[in-house]
């Protein structure tokens, strides 16, 4: 089973770059996948990929990271200037940011239109114990 | 101090009397294996007669910073260009010790090497503020949406740090130049294959033009 965490973007945006980048990287220590509103500023992204290294152990193995953006040069002059005026009065809250745990995704794809998530074969064995039984004579 | 604000500012407002133009500090970024070292030994070769970095298949066999002062080429107008190359290790979101036990390395051995990986990591990311100048140097035969790729180029963007795209590995069938242009249309991109040496001429060039 995976789990997703959806985190909006109001639960972030008073937060210092480095609160939230650990905010971020505590949900994927618990094996959940976070769905992000908005993204990181390019500063940050950098930041989390250097704390995430500082992090890695032999149960964290580091993060897999996409970012889904609207593509600007499908978008026409009124919805560039309407995006730039609510990046400014809202922050950046267009986009999505997914952020999953190494252990559980294997690799994200992306491209303009589409993000494929290939997650990880599941290991674990069937909960509850073993039952046997016995032929009764 | 004062000098590192003035030079931010001035960076800033892309006017910087205390560059030099003539010798720059060039940087090559990148994805782990996608043949960094292999590019700044050919260049290497090409000028200075020797090579600057061991290359193996591999991920992260570049684990520390490595500089190569005063490395001088000439293009084809005569005109010089002298840069110390820094060749960095590869930037990445994972590094799992189990991966290179898979390529036959020893537990111990695997594990010294991930730890290493992950200050190289951020070692690459901390010299981002002392580039003048960037390759990106990309496995043309692999995705370049990857948000490693796209997260480099955002911050030497955000630096105002001067970029070209090396597309290596164009010796193979796999390569393909126009999913990279598609995903990169706003920088100078140049096929190249460091390891056989195809296309530098090009990719000197194209240095020339984004260094100056």
């Amino acid at each position: 089973m995976v789990t997703f965490q959806f985190v909006p973007y109001t639960d972030i945006e008073v937060m210092s770059s480095a609160k939230r980048i650990n905010k971020l990287l505590k949900i994927v220590k618990e094996e959940k996948i976070v769905l992000m509103e908005g993204r990181l500023k390019k500063h940050e992204e950098a930041d989390l990929i250097e704390i995430t290294m500082e992090e890695i152990s032999p149960k964290f193995k580091g993060i897999e990271l996409s970012v889904v953006y609207p593509d600007k040069k499908k978008q026409d002059l009124g919805q560039k200037m309407r995006g730039a005026f609510a990046n400014v009065l809202l922050g950046d809250r267009q986009g999505m940011t997914i952020i999953g745990p190494a252990s559980v995704v294997k690799r994200i794809e992306q491209n303009p239109d589409k993000i494929e998530l290939f997650t990880k074969d599941s290991k674990s064995k069937p909960v509850g114990p073993k039952r046997r039984y016995r032929k009764r004579k | 101090m004062v000098k590192k604000f003035l030079k931010n500012l001035f960076s800033k407002l892309k006017f910087n009397p205390f560059a030099r133009k003539s010798h720059v500090k060039l940087g090559l970024y990148g994805p782990p294996n996608g043949g960094k070292s292999t590019l700044a030994n050919r260049v290497c070769l090409d000028w200075l007669g020797e090579e600057m970095s061991s290359v193996s298949h591999i991920a992260h066999e570049t684990r520390e910073i490595k500089i190569k002062e005063q490395v001088n080429i000439k293009n084809k107008k005569g005109k010089e260009l002298t840069f110390s190359l820094v060749d960095t290790p590869g930037i990445a979101t994972k590094i799992d010790y189990e991966d290179f036990l898979k390529r036959g390395m020893k537990k111990k051995e695997a594990k010294a090497r991930a730890k290493e990986a992950t200050k190289g990591v951020i070692d690459s990311i901390k010299w981002l503020d002392e580039m003048e100048c960037v390759v990106v140097v990309l496995d043309a035969t692999k995705d370049p949406y990857s948000q490693v790729n796209i997260t480099i180029i955002g911050n030497l963007q955000a630096r105002n740090i001067p970029v070209l795209i090396a597309a290596n590995k164009i010796d193979l069938k796999r390569a393909n130049m126009d999913v990279i242009k598609a995903a990169f249309p706003q920088y100078e991109i140049v096929g190249v294959s460091a390891k056989y040496g195809k296309n530098l001429e090009e990719f000197y060039e194209q240095l020339f033009k984004v260094a100056k």
